[in-house]
């Protein structure tokens, strides 16, 4: 028996204080294999406990919201006895570690969160940050990530079918891999992660587990030093062509009959958090026979099945008698079931080994009485001198085409192909808006109906001001969605933070929590699941606060789908909002002039509503035929990127009202506009529609065939404008070393 | 006019294809399970794309070992038309009811993209409604769809007018540009002899609805309609 020292506590990432509690919830000294089992379920990971009393703050109902935080998925009905289920999740410092593997199993994790519900997966979305593209890790990274993602997601034919990608330095030691999954189901269908019926029999489906990723949820608590490579031990191996057996078993047995009570992957600490979890839910205990459970190798110990964080594995409670029908439908999928254990009356986690009971610990003290932190908050000194941005001592530049390109050709801005061309994104032949768009679009077969949905967030705007970034990261997302035709439904987040236990890194999640908030509330748009990811940072340098937003939005008839490029020579191209003279926290301040100072645009939230309002009501009116959203870079490549995002794109000539710096007018990137294009004639209904919402519209411009010229500063040929667009990429990243 | 489409696990565009045969031009489709012996009644077998023992060891290498496939080449062998797409093509490559084999993408990138291919020839079961020289854009989506044969089979190919599909830009031109993954004489299809055996890396069933951006694949499924 081992002895539980100071050493053994502080190994565990365990606190002295909290390793008091652990004496009191116990009522003695826990053994080792129990140690393990508090320090998985009070990791940040998986207790959320420094920010579980601001997540309280979320808006979480709405009259369509199925299913909240709280569960593997959030469910939110679209209507026609159909709901749709998503989540992200993130997968940082696995994927730093080993690129490949941190990323694949990131997206086979977020698959599992939403087939558990008793969905079928119909895309995957993902946000990804790294540092600039110029360093060899960047490259690395990069390759690594999207090759992990695409051997996943390819492999169980679910398209991956939009994201974003940014570079900035902050991410140089802690990229950033969050993945999104969304998924359709039966709204009388849906399976949750409960376990209920004492007696009831435990069942472990998938494949067997293995000595991999034992305190991968701890790792991901904990801060990177030097040497972070050095954990890859920790990082588990994904095996696509299990899971995509496992998500068919699990999809059949959910359809066959009423076997299955309550069933939950085994994702971040494994069979602990996932049989602990499910007991929470139901107010039942469970014990589990781990000599019962498979594992690839003689001799594991209870401590390493209980860890382990082996892939592609789930478990079920099982209606008492169905055991049977349940292993068929796995056998005939070529997978095992086996029964580990069963639900007990007394609300405890009993462990057998060999006979023997080796764990009992009761249920609350894992969950609800795990320990919750009010960290101490303080507003960073950066905050005042970062900005007091003095646009005078910013020089107006000579020549806005050479500006203009280099914006077009800044990786943050660059066409994503080589990056999208890599995934699947066309399977399942539902994809009508594939990547490239301001949102990807997926039609429900046999419905009218589809779906959109975006992932947005801008980072260096949330370093500036977190409550301003928080807030434009809802808008972003749900402007994103308008443009395409779709009303906002509900967001998930993955909120991206550095070390909680620093206060300026506390205020900084604060204040991004307390934005989005506000936006969610007024965009009508409730969050319903998502993931915390703090302690990303290397060395002390935390990443920019990066609270990544999916959002999904419904189209309730597919005439309204609509894409962001210009559709035929003549048309007339507006400007729904308008542009304020703010360059603060742009790409163009950043790249041109090197300066990362704000303040960010303003954002009045009431305003963008009224804006997304605008745009769908145009768009459901018909008179709309492409819309796309301003964002980094401004109107000035939000235009370009009208004329080059389509094959056979068409030029545009604008004028327009200059009261305000040039460059501004160009490239600042006030909130709240979108980019139309329409027939002439149709002007007055767009104007009307407008101004029923109080928003103003600026008719800018006609598309014209094959020059891009705005006003007299601006007049290049359209396809000088892709060729810089489109080449950044595979430029930077064909042919320099390999993976 | 029955269509039945295999399911090998790891099989991913089962679906996609049963739902074009069922929904797009009404015929019946039926799957057809590895571990059976039964086509059930099928006129047209399909292989469909996907990951089938998820490309280990090799795509294909170890689905064609599957029951299914044993009565497939059976009935490929009789003259009934079999479709492999993508993962389907590869099978029919293993089994040696098609020649040669697809290597990893010269990139080494997986590949999904929407390319150009000219119909080289009218005359298989699978092509009867294209007109030869046709240029038709349809998806592709592979990690291993670098054709590969020897010189000889492909000359055999070449002068039994077996090469069915070839990668080629949009005015039908076959140029270096326009071949996306570095397969032999831009090769996307090929059949056998008997032009009932098709095997092609493109996929079809994602181009048979306007709303998916383009129609250019039903000519495929319409053409071995018109047969029965």
């Amino acid at each position: 028996m081992v002895v539980i020292s100071k050493d053994i506590v502080k190994e565990h990432g365990l606190s002295e204080e909290e390793y008091k509690s652990i004496l009191g919830c116990l009522g003695r000294e826990p053994n080792l294999l129990e140690l393990g089992i508090f320090s998985v379920m009070w990791s940040e990971h998986c207790s959320y406990k420094s920010s579980r009393m601001y997540l309280k703050e979320f808006p979480t109902e709405g009259p369509h919201i199925i299913q909240g935080p709280g569960e593997n998925a959030g469910v939110v009905d679209i209507g026609g006895g159909m709901a749709v289920v998503f989540k992200m999740e993130s997968h940082n410092h696995p994927s730093y570690i080993e690129p490949y593997q941190g990323a694949a199993t990131g997206v086979g994790g977020i698959l599992r969160d939403v087939f558990t519900m008793g969905a079928r997966p119909v895309a995957i979305l993902n946000s990804l940050r790294f540092g600039n593209l110029d360093e060899t890790k960047t490259r690395f990274l990069l390759k690594g990530v999207v090759a992990g993602i695409a051997g996943y997601g390819n492999c169980m034919g679910v398209p991956t079918v939009g994201g974003e990608v940014y570079f900035h330095p902050s991410y140089s030691g802690n990229c950033l891999v969050n993945a999104m999954c969304v998924g359709l189901v039966n709204k009388k269908k849906i399976f949750m992660g409960k376990a209920a019926g004492v007696g009831n029999p435990l069942l472990y489906v998938g494949s067997s587990t293995g000595r991999d990723g034992i305190h991968g949820a701890t790792m991901a608590s904990d801060v990177f030093g030097e040497g972070g490579e050095e954990r890859r031990p920790t990082v588990q191996v994904g095996d696509p062509f299990t899971e995509k057996l496992l998500l068919e078993a699990c999809l059949e047995a959910f359809k066959a009959g009423e076997y299955i009570i309550g069933i939950q992957d085994m994702g971040a600490a494994g069979l602990t958090s996932s049989s602990v979890e499910m007991a929470d839910r139901g107010g039942v205990g469970v014990e589990i026979d781990l000599s019962a459970v498979p594992t690839r190798e003689e001799g594991m110990t209870p401590y390493e099945i209980m860890l382990s964080e082996s892939q592609e594995r789930m478990l079920i409670v099982a209606k008492e008698g169905r055991v049977g029908d349940i292993e068929r439908i796995f056998r005939k999928w070529g997978l095992k079931a086996q029964v580990v254990g069963r639900v007990i009356e007394e609300p405890s986690l009993r462990l057998i080994s060999k006979g023997k009971e080796v764990a009992n610990i009761p249920i609350h003290s894992l969950t609800s009485k795990a320990p919750v932190y009010k960290r101490p908050v303080k507003r960073p000194d950066y905050i005042d001198r970062a900005n007091k941005l003095e646009t005078g001592s910013v020089s107006l530049p000579g020549d806005m085409n050479a500006i203009l390109l280099k914006l077009l050709s800044s990786p943050n801005i660059a066409n994503k192909k080589w990056i999208y061309r890599q995934y699947d994104h066309m399977v399942r032949t539902s994809t009508v808006v594939l990547p490239g768009s301001d949102a990807a679009v997926i039609r429900i077969q046999g419905t009218n109906k589809a779906i959109a949905m975006t992932v947005d967030c801008n980072s260096r705007y949330c370093y500036l001001d977190p409550f301003a970034g928080g807030m434009s990261a809802v808008a972003e997302a749900a402007r994103n969605l308008a443009a395409t035709g779709a009303r906002p439904l509900a967001i998930t987040d993955c909120l991206n933070f550095g070390n909680p236990e620093r206060p300026e890194i506390m205020w900084q999640f604060r204040e991004a929590v307390r934005g989005m908030k506000q936006a969610c509330i007024a965009l009508e748009t409730p969050v319903v699941s998502g993931n915390v990811s703090f302690y990303n940072e290397t060395s002390g340098e935390a990443v920019y606060p990066t609270p990544s937003v999916g959002m999904v939005g419904l189209i309730e008839d597919i005439s309204h789908i609509t894409t962001q490029w210009f559709k035929n020579d003549g048309d007339v191209i507006a400007l729904i909002g308008e542009t304020r003279e703010e360059l603060g926290g742009s790409e163009y301040l950043s790249l041109i002039h090197g300066i990362e100072d704000g303040p960010p645009p303003s954002i009045d939230i009431i305003r963008e509503k009224a804006v997304i309002d605008t745009c769908l009501d145009a768009i459901r009116s018909g008179i709309i035929l492409s819309a796309h959203d301003c964002s980094e870079g401004g109107l000035a490549v939000a235009l370009a990127k009208a004329c080059i995002s389509f094959e056979d794109g068409l030029g545009a000539e604008m004028e327009i009202e200059e009261d305000i710096r040039t460059d501004a007018m160009l490239f600042g990137e006030s909130h709240s506009r979108i980019i139309v294009s329409l027939k002439e004639d149709k002007l007055k209904i767009l104007n009307e529609i407008a101004s029923n919402h109080s928003v103003p519209i600026e008719v800018i411009g006609r598309v014209k065939k094959n020059r891009f010229k705005i006003n007299r500063c601006i007049d290049l040929p359209v396809e000088s404008l892709r060729s810089v667009w489109t080449e950044t990429l595979g430029k930077n990243l064909n042919g320099r070393e390999t993976v | 006019m029955k269509f039945g489409i295999v399911v090998l696990p790891g099989s991913n565009c089962d679906h996609d294809c049963y739902h074009v045969a069922r929904h797009v031009f009404g015929k019946e489709a039926e799957f057809l399970w590895h571990k059976d012996r039964d086509l059930k009644g099928a006129d047209c077998v399909i292989l469909p794309g996907g990951f089938s023992y998820g490309d280990y060891l090799r795509p294909g290498a170890i689905g064609r070992f599957s029951p299914i496939i044993r009565e497939v080449v059976d009935f490929a062998k009789k003259g009934g038309p079999v479709l492999g797409i993508c993962n389907g093509f590869q099978v029919l490559t293993e089994t040696g009811l098609l020649p040669g084999v697809l290597l990893r993408n010269r990139s080494l990138r997986f590949i999904c993209d929407s390319v150009y291919l000219r119909v080289e020839n009218n005359k298989t079961r699978f092509t009867g409604t294209y007109s030869k020289k046709d240029v038709v854009k349809m998806p592709i989506a592979h990690n291993d769809g670098n054709y590969f044969a020897d010189e000889d089979t492909l000359k055999g190919l070449e002068d039994d007018d077996r090469i069915v599909f070839r990668y080629s830009n949009r005015y039908g031109e076959i140029t270096k540009d326009s071949n996306p993954n570095g397969a032999c004489l831009n090769i996307a299809g090929i059949c056998n002899r008997e032009g009932n055996v098709l095997g092609m890396m493109p996929h079809p069933e994602r181009c048979c609805e306007s709303i998916l951006g383009g129609e250019d694949g039903k000519g495929v499924f319409l053409s071995i309609i018109d047969c029965f």
